[in-house]
C-alpha cells in the first residue's frame, strides 16, 4: 500500500504521467499544456515528471494544447491534458476534433463555473457544454475516484472497440485542492494495466490518406453513426476494464452508476460529483429515522447510462435530481437526461433542484431541504434554486 | 499529342493529377515543385481549413501522395508540433519531416498566435504560408495580408492598409531560417527547400501565389505576375538566417512596379499613387540590401 496524502490535481497528474510513461516502449507521450485555476496543479505534476520517453509541450492556449494531443495521437503517442473553465470553452474546437479523429486522448477537467462574471468554484456546466462532442465523460466524487479513473480512462479510450476521448471530471477544489490521504499507483502497476497505445489509424507514409478531408453527407452520416456504434461499446468494456483494474491494483474503481440503498426505496435521490457524498450521508441519517430514500451517483454522462437509471428507478415513484450545473432555459442538464432516460417507463415524478450553480456550498442541509420538498410533492414542478440567500 | 504519365510518376507527385483545383492556382504551383524538392524524403503535411484541404478532395480519395493531416482553422502548428514531437521521439533512420501548408488567412490572422507559439518553442518542423493575399477559399475576403489597394468582397472600394511583413515578424522569433519563395524562380525555391532539410528547428517559408480567381488575373499568366513581383522588387527573394542574417536571393531588374498593378482587376477602378508604392518598394529593398550587408543601389 502506497498511501499518501494527495490533492485531486495531484492525483490526476500522477496516473496521467505513469500512464504517459507506460507507452515508453511503444511510441511514447505528448502533453500539451496550458495553465488555468483550477487545474494548473495537474499540468505542473506533468511538468515535472521525468518522462523516459515523452515531451510536454507548454503552448500559449488550451486551443492548442489539445492540438498538440490531436497531432500526437494521430502520430500514434499517448496524449493528454487538463483544463477547466473558460479554458475548455476555449478549447472547444479542438475538443470536438479528438472525438471526430477517433483519438483516445485523456484530459482531466477541473469543474469551474464559466465565466463572467468570473469565479473559480465547482459548477459543471464547463464540461458539460460538450455533451454532444462524443467524448467519454467519467465525474468523479473524490481523490481515490480521480486517481483510479484517470488510469481507467486511458485503458477504456485505447480499447480498439472503442477509440474515443474520455474526459475525467471533478469539482474545483472541493476535489482539486482538498488533500486526502489515498493509494496512488506504481509505475509497475501502470505498466501492468496499460498495454503499448495502438491508434490503428496513425499517420503512415506506406498508407497516405488524408485525416479529415472534406466529405459529403452520406460519409459524414456513416461517421456519426460509427461513432455511436463505438459509445455504445463503452458501458461494457469499461465493466471488463473494471474487473482487470481490480485484478492490477487490488481495489475496485466504482463504475458508470452506484446505487445505494434503492432495493427498497420508493423515492430516489440522484447526483454527480462530490455531491452524491453529501447525499449519502443524508440517506444513512433519513434511513435511520425511517424514511425509504436512496440514491444514484451517476459517474458515466456519457454516454448515458439510460437502461440502468431505468432499471434503478423501475419501482420508484419520485425521483429527486440535484444539479451542480444549469442550462438556460431548461434546468439541470442531468435532470433533463434522466427525463429523457425515464421518458415512457412508468410516469415518474422527477423534480429538478438547482444545487451548487456558480460554486456554492451544498452542505447537508441544503440536501436536507431538498429530500422534504420531493417528499411533500404530488407533481414535478419548474427546477427548484438551492442556495439563494433570503 | 498527350504526353503518357506514368504510373509510378502519378504516385511520386506530391499532388496527383486529377485534383479540382483552379487554373492559374499559384498553391497548386507551390505543391508540385515542393513535391519535386522533396522526392526522396519521407514527410507529412498539417493543412489547416483552405484552399490547400480543399485540393485533397472528398472523402475517401485523397489528391496527396502523403499523409496529410487536417487541421483546424488555427491550429496547424499545434497539430504539427505533436506529430514533429512523436517523430523526434522515435527517430529510425531516415528523417521524416512534418510540413504546415497553409493560406495567408490561417498564418497571418487566425493562426498567428499559435505560428508564433510554435516559432518561439523553436519546434522542429516546416511551416509554409501560401499567400494569395485573401481568403480564397471563403471567395475572396480582405486578410491582413491583402496589399494595400487591393479590391476584395470585404473592402469593395480597395483596402486601406498595407499588409502585413510576415517574414519581419517571424526573423523577430530568430527562427533558425525564414525565407521567401517564388514559383517563377523554381531552382531558388528547389534549393532553399534543399537548404531548409538540413536545419533543424523551425523553419518558416513565404510563397507568393497568385490566384487568378481572387485577383481578377489571367490563369496563364499567374508566374508571369509573380515573376513581375520579384523583378519589380514587390515581392523580394531572400532568406534570414537565426533572425539576423540576411541574404537576398534576386536583385530587381528595374522593371516598373506599375506592370505588376496593371494586370490585375483587384487593383482597378481607382487611382492608386504608384510614386508612392515605388518610395516603398525601393525603401524595402535598401533596408533589405543593408540588412544583408549590401550597399544601397
Amino acid at each position: 500500500m502506497n498511501m499518501q496524502l494527495a490533492t485531486g490535481n495531484q492525483a490526476a497528474g500522477h496516473s496521467m504521467s505513469i500512464a504517459g510513461e507506460a507507452n515508453r516502449h511503444a511510441r511514447g507521450s505528448i502533453s500539451g499544456i496550458y495553465p488555468i485555476t483550477p487545474q494548473t496543479e495537474i499540468v505542473e505534476y506533468v511538468a515535472k515528471f521525468p518522462f523516459s520517453k515523452g515531451r510536454v509541450i507548454p503552448v500559449e492556449s488550451e486551443h492548442s494544447a489539445m492540438g498538440v494531443c490531436i497531432g500526437a495521437s494521430l502520430n500514434g503517442a499517448r496524449a493528454f491534458t487538463a483544463s477547466s473553465s473558460n479554458g475548455l470553452a476555449y478549447m472547444a474546437e479542438n475538443v470536438m476534433v479528438a472525438a471526430f479523429y477517433r483519438l483516445p486522448i485523456v484530459m482531466a477537467a477541473v469543474n469551474r463555473t464559466l465565466g463572467p462574471p468570473w469565479n473559480i468554484w465547482a459548477d459543471q456546466g464547463d464540461s458539460l457544454m460538450f455533451r454532444d462532442f462524443a467524448w467519454v465523460q467519467l465525474y468523479c466524487d473524490s481523490n481515490q475516484d480521480v486517481a483510479d479513473t484517470t488510469l481507467l480512462a486511458f485503458r477504456l479510450a485505447e480499447d480498439p472497440r472503442v477509440l474515443l476521448p474520455v474526459m475525467v471530471c471533478m469539482d474545483a477544489f472541493i476535489v482539486s485542492h482538498t488533500s486526502m490521504e489515498i493509494e496512488l499507483a506504481s509505475q509497475e502497476q501502470a505498466d501492468r494495466y496499460l498495454p503499448p497505445c495502438e491508434i490503428p489509424h496513425h499517420l503512415d507514409p506506406a498508407h497516405p490518406v488524408t485525416v479529415g478531408g472534406m466529405a459529403f453527407p452520406q460519409e459524414t452520416l456513416t461517421h456519426r453513426m460509427d461513432l455511436d456504434q463505438a459509445i455504445r461499446q463503452v458501458p461494457a468494456v469499461l465493466e471488463e476494464h473494471r474487473a482487470h483494474f481490480n485484478e492490477v491494483f487490488g481495489r475496485e474503481v466504482s463504475g458508470a452508476v452506484s446505487a445505494y440503498r434503492t432495493e427498497d426505496a420508493d423515492q430516489i435521490f440522484i447526483a454527480s460529483g462530490t455531491i452524491s457524498l453529501t447525499l449519502k450521508d443524508v440517506v444513512d441519517e433519513r434511513r435511520q429515522k425511517g424514511e425509504k430514500i436512496g440514491m444514484i451517483r451517476i459517474k458515466m454522462f456519457r454516454p448515458f447510462p439510460t437502461a440502468e437509471i431505468a432499471r434503478l428507478c423501475r419501482n420508484v415513484e419520485k425521483i429527486g435530481v440535484l444539479d451542480r450545473n444549469y442550462s438556460a432555459g431548461t434546468g439541470g442538464i442531468f435532470w433533463q437526461e434522466i427525463r429523457a432516460a425515464l421518458q415512457g417507463r412508468g410516469g415518474h415524478l422527477v423534480q429538478g433542484y438547482l444545487t451548487g450553480v456558480g460554486g456554492g456550498d451544498v452542505v447537508p442541509d441544503a440536501v436536507r431541504e431538498v429530500v422534504a420538498d420531493l417528499k411533500q410533492r404530488t407533481e414535478a414542478g419548474d427546477p427548484v434554486w438551492k442556495g439563494i440567500d433570503q | 499529342m498527350n504526353a503518357a504519365i506514368s504510373e509510378d510518376v502519378k504516385a511520386d507527385c506530391l499532388l496527383r493529377p486529377g485534383n479540382t483545383n483552379c487554373g492559374g492556382c499559384g498553391m497548386s504551383t507551390g505543391l508540385t515543385l515542393l513535391g519535386r524538392a522533396l522526392e526522396n524524403e519521407d514527410y507529412s503535411l498539417v493543412i489547416p481549413a483552405c484552399c490547400g484541404i480543399v485540393t485533397a478532395g472528398a472523402f475517401p480519395t485523397t489528391a496527396y501522395s502523403v499523409p496529410v493531416t487536417a487541421a483546424t482553422f488555427a491550429s496547424s502548428p499545434a497539430f504539427a508540433s505533436g506529430v514533429a514531437a512523436v517523430n523526434d521521439l522515435n527517430p529510425d533512420g531516415k528523417p521524416k519531416h512534418v510540413i504546415c501548408w497553409a493560406g495567408d488567412g490561417g498564418t497571418y490572422d487566425i493562426g498567428i498566435a499559435t505560428l508564433s507559439a510554435a516559432a518561439e518553442r523553436n519546434e522542429n518542423l516546416i511551416y509554409i504560408c501560401y499567400d494569395n493575399e485573401i481568403y480564397g477559399n471563403t471567395g475572396g475576403q480582405r486578410s491582413s495580408a491583402t496589399p494595400f489597394a487591393a479590391k476584395t468582397t470585404t473592402t469593395p472600394g480597395g483596402k486601406i492598409e498595407s499588409k502585413k511583413d510576415i517574414i519581419g515578424i517571424m526573423a523577430a522569433h530568430r527562427v533558425p531560417y525564414a525565407a521567401t519563395l517564388s514559383i517563377a524562380h523554381p531552382e531558388d525555391f528547389r534549393a532553399k527547400i534543399e537548404k531548409a532539410l538540413k536545419i533543424e528547428g523551425f523553419r518558416f517559408f513565404l510563397i507568393h501565389a497568385p490566384c487568378p480567381t481572387g485577383w481578377k488575373t489571367e490563369p496563364a499568366e499567374s508566374i508571369e505576375l509573380v515573376s513581375l513581383a520579384v523583378r519589380s522588387g514587390m515581392f523580394p527573394l531572400y532568406e534570414v538566417f537565426d533572425g539576423t542574417d540576411y541574404r537576398l536571393n534576386a536583385e530587381p531588374d528595374g522593371t516598373d512596379p506599375e506592370k505588376y498593378y496593371t494586370k490585375q482587376r483587384r487593383f482597378s477602378g481607382q487611382p492608386i499613387d504608384l510614386d508612392s508604392v515605388r518610395v516603398a518598394v525601393g525603401a524595402r529593398m535598401d533596408r533589405l540590401r543593408r540588412l544583408a550587408g549590401l550597399g544601397r543601389h
